[in-house]
């Protein structure tokens, strides 16, 4: 059969859908809902009561896009970059735009030197977190029958993996620290 | 202050930590009283997010009492009580003043294709997050709003990010009367923009996951058509079936970047970090939705490029509209809505979790155990 010009009737009509569904049709008007439209230029509609809002100080170098023109006016002070993983950001941040996937490659590259580095700065102060992925005793509280084999899931066939994505930074630590301490006891 | 705190992928603790503090003349620091893990704070977890700092608190979505306010404050004082929409936004640039609150340009040094959000990473400003026991917020005047009394607790939060979503993804998708909507995921997010697909005039609305619970879930509280995508070997071609060979008029991907579609996939994008995200899910949107119809995109995908099938999107003529929610924008009809009992959001939350056993949500909600749709944190006694 050739395709029809009406769309097949398998929707139940419009009074036994608001009969049955509470609130069925609230927001039946396309024009009246509150992101439609899109755009409305209302610069008091949140409270906001300044025209330009004001500087917060900038107390060190705060790497920023070079696609933004200044430093925004607020910005997050937490971790500023440091260490390795620190000039690695500022150079993502420094040479590419957000366009570049070098900016993005960088930053996750730093990331992952970023666990690294803090891994063996808490072992040279003594104060070590948790080595493994944690919340593992979820596993035992709130396991139940294991949804893992008791139900269809597409998540399965990856799951070997997290061990290496978990554990991988720090082993390469812990390679490097050895390596580094062999150079520095054979050193006369 | 106690504080859940970023180790490195699959590495979360609850510490010590130093208090926030008052650092622009409109910023107000927030004493936490109840947050949630959301969806999206798995992609920080599992390390997809660039420049997800060690130290970094996580935690977009929560409620609280104003602890202290900077000098320039007018519309909060301490003691108030308040629900933070999860965008840091100020309110008067290009695009707030122009609606566009999740894009503010503001408030974000770090890019300028994303906006500001509370422990997300620096990608979106470097703001540390809600799950802690105390929060800094900026633009304290434009952001937080007063919780009204007649709600609880547990909806103020569900208000700071997944319900307003959920509603912002159906919205996006402009159903009109009779449309058949397919809302892909359904996780809080999926769950709300199917319920509200409804009180956008949807004829039918048909929910597709791969987790049992949840497509339950979809039935009761969405009444839902539901479809276990692993049950079938081909997902887009049943959803064909079932829309007579059209198409769904309207799809809304509220997966997003941790979709598990393929093992390929999920190397080059979860682990290998090649992609901003997995994009089956908005694939299986475009191949499902029909000719000239619209596909909403509310799940969240990080800034590298994805393999998107963009050659059928053009070949059908599709409308793809997306953005982060809004959602102080969509605060005053949700609440009428609420007002009205049309729905109860706490219907979806199945975890309340105390903010020192965070590290075990965050596990439980990541490899998806114990029937767990939505976890909510409690912070305090
Ligand atoms: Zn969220
Ligand atoms: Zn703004």
């Amino acid at each position: 059969m050739p395709y029809p010009a009406d769309k097949p009737s398998r929707a139940p009509s419009s009074e036994e859908l608001r009969a049955r569904i509470p609130g069925w049709g609230a927001d039946l008007d396309p024009a009246d809902r509150p992101s439609v439209p899109r755009e409305r230029f209302d610069p008091r509609a949140t409270g906001a009561w300044w025209d330009l809002p004001e500087q917060q100080p900038e107390t060190y170098p705060r790497e920023r896009s070079i696609e933004h023109a200044r430093l925004t006016p607020v910005f997050g002070t937490t971790y500023p970059p440091r260490g390795v993983s620190g000039a690695i950001r500022r150079l993502a941040f420094r040479r590419y735009s957000e366009a570049r996937a070098a900016h993005w490659l960088l930053l996750l590259a730093a990331d992952r030197v970023d666990v690294v580095e803090s891994s063996v700065r808490e072992l040279t102060s003594g104060r070590v977190s948790n080595p493994v992925a944690t919340g593992l005793r979820s596993e035992v509280t709130h396991g139940g029958p294991d949804p893992r084999t008791t139900a269809r899931r597409v998540d399965h066939n990856h799951r070997w993996m997290d061990p290496i994505v978990t554990a991988g930074p720090l082993v390469a630590a812990g390679v490097g620290a050895v390596l580094v301490g062999r150079r520095l006891l054979r050193r006369p | 202050m106690r504080a859940l705190v970023y180790r490195g992928p699959y590495r979360v603790e609850v510490r010590e930590k130093d208090m926030p503090r008052i650092e622009h003349h409109n910023d107000a620091v927030v004493k936490v009283e109840m947050g949630a893990i959301c969806g999206s704070d798995l992609h920080l977890y599992h390390g997809m997010m660039p420049d997800t700092r060690v130290g970094t608190t996580f935690g977009h979505e929560f409620i609280g009492t104003v602890h202290e306010v900077g000098p320039s404050v007018r519309n909060l004082k301490v003691g108030d009580r308040v629900m933070v929409p999860f965008n840091v936004f100020c309110g008067t640039c290009f695009f707030c003043a122009r609606g566009l609150y999740s894009n503010c340009h503001n408030v974000n040094p770090n890019a300028t294709a994303v906006g500001g959000m509370y422990g997300y990473s620096h990608t979106t400003g470097g703001y540390d997050g809600g799950q802690a026991e105390y929060v800094r917020v900026p633009f304290a005047d434009a952001g937080p709003s007063l919780i009204p009394d007649w709600i609880s607790d547990e909806t103020a939060v569900l208000l700071t990010d997944a319900l307003p979503t959920g509603y912002f993804g159906a919205q996006l998708a402009d159903i009109v009367e009779g449309d058949t909507v397919v809302v892909l995921g359904a996780g809080p997010v999926g769950l709300f923009a199917a319920r509200s697909a409804w009180l956008m005039g949807a004829g039918r609305v048909i929910v597709v996951d791969h987790l049992e619970h949840r497509l339950e879930k979809a039935r009761t509280f969405a009444f839902a058509e539901t479809y276990n995508f692993a049950e079938h070997d081909d997902i887009v071609v049943l959803l064909k079936r079932v829309t007579d060979h059209l198409g769904a008029d309207r799809v809304i991907d509220a997966v997003g970047a941790e979709a598990d579609g393929n093992l390929l996939m999920h190397v080059t994008s979860a682990k290998l970090k090649l992609q901003g995200g997995s994009p089956v899910a908005l694939n299986w949107a475009i191949d499902a939705v029909r000719k000239g119809g619209t596909v909403s995109v509310v799940g969240a995908y990080g800034p590298m490029f994805s393999a998107v099938k963009f050659g059928d999107a053009m070949n059908k003529g599709l409308t793809l509209r997306m953005n982060q929610c809004p959602v102080k924008r969509q605060w005053p009809r949700l609440l009428e809505h609420l007002r009205a009992g049309y729905f109860d959001p706490t219907e979806i939350v199945t975890h309340r979790i105390p903010l020192e056993h965070l590290p075990e949500g965050y596990h439980i909600m990541s490899a998806k155990l114990d029937g767990c749709i939505k976890p909510l944190v409690t912070v305090g006694d």
